[in-house]
């Protein structure tokens, strides 16, 4: 019963978020549609992120990475006189190899150590995106980086690359709830909560481990090249573990292993920081006020903003147990 | 002879000096309930994670069916057909009763291509509803596995070591933790998966177990260790009337 109404909340919430990301930009400005644009970017990342983290429980700091990886293909690509539409699979199958490699590591090492060894990946692209001149720019960076036309309709201004945007994010939260509907999501969870009991099950722990890596990979590097394509230059700064780590907490924030988390934590991450910015009085102190709210929200929700309807849940489903029990103490030799 | 359906033939084991497994021989028979007693740190565990390619063995053979399967994976055992239970509970927590049953068996069905597009429950939607309704825990089939009380979290446990319709299964202490009350429920499961499969095949068990009453009354023969070494395999008759054993270690 309860699955069943949690598909039916989940139904509801998509359909009334899609109608109102459908109806948002005649309401904004033109930086809030460039906001509302980046905010889908980070949830397409973080999408892919959560599926690694959240899902098949390997602990990765080098998420941020992909996604550089994702924009500086399609930046360099188009450099190249290369389409955006050949650029954007490109980044996608790179990210995917290369996620399949920094899965290894996960293999033998988890948790802390684990995220020790993606930060150092982090770094080591981070490094080549600064240090290799002739490739990337280094840290002048890559300008001017066109923004794509699609089917002769050109995507170049805000409102329209937003729809874009939005299509293609809507697509891959499809593609991903239909991934983890399947048994590969089942596979996910079972490698997360108890991967040697997975292993005596049949489960092959090491080819979901690879997967949900480069799978993470890839939602990382198409978020990457939209990124490249919304923001128009770019630099190694954005991709550097910092940022890495930002997308961990947006992933923890919404409720690591919740399909929806990566909306609620992109939108913690993204949108809250440039809001807070603007109203009056708050602009000055907005970062500690910002960081103050991520430590309470540590301490009272660990397990994200998305686990409060099952906290209550929780709360109701003990206190009907605890009045059962005391009528049941009432009986004499009534079972406990 | 043998049409025995595992044949395990002089294993070793050691740990530095210490030989934790040292020249272990014995078979099981299609349909048998094999014990295993002894008392702690006579190698019982260690025997039975070379036998499940947790660790590898120094020296021996083990055959499934007649094809060696020594130093094989977990995984590679599991898709030949041997399931098992571990000492402590092993659960996934944060999954459904039901979803872990299925998870249980889906990784025998088709290939990973396959499963990418195959329904969410792997077409094994019925066989776990069938074997929670024989583990008696319905009630509790779409609750979070670790929000269950310990019983019925070792229910679930070892009902998932059957989903797979595995030959042979290794059940490490089934009983430890469990409340008495239980321990009947769990025998009588048991011996009607063994003796009555509901599904497929018959399976035949190999039960690591420190209740005494549990073993004589479940086992059809049982394999006393110490020290590393078989001192008697027998009937559970055979067994109690064994002088050596009763010194070593069933006392009186």
């Amino acid at each position: 019963m309860n699955a069943i109404s949690n598909r039916k909340f989940a139904a509801v919430f998509a359909l009334l978020a899609a109608l109102l990301m459908l109806a948002a930009p005649q309401y904004l400005k033109n930086y809030g549609v460039y906001l509302l644009t980046y905010w889908l970017i980070f949830i397409i990342a973080t999408m892919g992120l959560n599926l690694t983290i959240g899902y098949a429980g390997q602990k990765s700091l080098g998420h941020a990475a992909f996604f550089g990886i994702g924009a500086y293909t399609v930046a360099i690509m188009m450099k190249a006189g290369i389409s955006f539409w050949l650029g954007v699979p490109a980044a996608a199958l790179l990210c995917f190899v290369i996620g399949l490699i920094l899965g290894f590591p996960a293999l033998r090492v988890q948790a802390i150590y684990l995220a020790f060894a993606t930060l150092g990946f982090n770094t080591a692209v981070w490094l080549v995106m600064r240090n290799e001149e002739w490739l990337t720019g280094g840290t002048f960076g890559i300008n001017n980086i066109a923004r794509p036309v699609l089917f002769g309709y050109s995507l170049e201004g805000n409102r329209p690359y937003y729809y874009f945007v939005l299509a293609v994010t809507l697509i891959l939260a499809a593609l991903l709830w239909g991934l983890l509907r399947s048994p590969w999501g089942k596979a996910f969870m079972a490698l997360r909560d108890n991967p040697i009991r997975a292993e005596s099950l049949g489960v092959d722990i090491r080819n979901y481990t690879l997967l949900s890596f480069a799978i993470g990979a890839v939602y990382a590097g198409v978020a990457g090249a939209l990124f490249a394509s919304l923001v128009q230059f770019i630099e190694p700064a954005p991709f550097a573990v910092g940022a890495s780590i930002m997308m961990y907490l947006m992933v923890v924030v919404g409720g690591a292993g919740y399909f929806f988390g990566p909306v609620i934590g992109a939108a913690v991450g993204v949108v809250l920081p440039e809001w807070l910015r603007d109203v009056p009085g708050v602009s000055n102190w907005y970062l500690p006020l910002f960081g103050a709210s991520v430590v309470l929200l540590m301490i009272w929700l660990p397990d994200g903003l998305l686990s409060i309807p099952d906290r209550l849940k929780a709360k109701r489903a003990a206190r009907v147990a605890s009045v059962a029990r005391t009528a049941a103490a009432g009986k004499v030799g009534a079972a406990p | 002879m043998s049409n025995a359906l595992l044949k395990v033939t002089n294993l070793k084991k050691a740990y530095g000096a210490i030989q934790a497994v040292g020249g272990v021989s014995f078979e099981v028979m299609p349909g048998e309930i094999f014990g295993v007693i002894g008392p702690n740190g006579s190698g019982k565990t260690t025997m039975f994670n070379s036998v499940l390619g947790q660790i590898t063995p120094d020296a021996g053979s083990i055959e499934l069916k007649g094809r060696n399967i020594t130093g094989l994976s977990p995984l590679e055992l599991s898709r030949r057909g041997v399931g098992r239970t571990f000492q402590t509970l092993q659960v996934f927590g944060k999954m459904t009763v039901r979803d872990n049953l299925i998870v249980a068996a889906q990784e025998h069905k088709g290939t990973m291509l396959s499963r990418m597009f195959a329904p969410g429950d792997s077409g094994l939607g019925n066989k776990a509803d069938a074997l929670i309704d024989q583990f008696r825990i319905r009630h509790v089939a779409d609750s979070l596995a670790g929000t269950l009380s310990y019983g019925q979290q070792k229910l679930v446990d070892i009902a998932m070591a059957f989903m797979a319709e595995p030959d042979l299964v290794l059940l490490d202490e089934p009983c430890a933790g469990v409340n008495p009350s239980l321990v009947g429920g769990i025998s009588s499961l048991l011996k009607e998966l063994n003796r009555n499969p509901k599904f497929g095949r018959q399976s035949s068990f190999v039960v690591i177990e420190h209740n005494m009453d549990f073993v004589m009354d479940l086992c059809h023969r049982i394999m006393v260790m110490v020290e590393g070494r078989v001192m008697a395999i027998g009937t559970p008759a055979e067994i109690r009337g064994n002088k050596q054993v009763l010194d070593a270690y069933l006392g009186n």
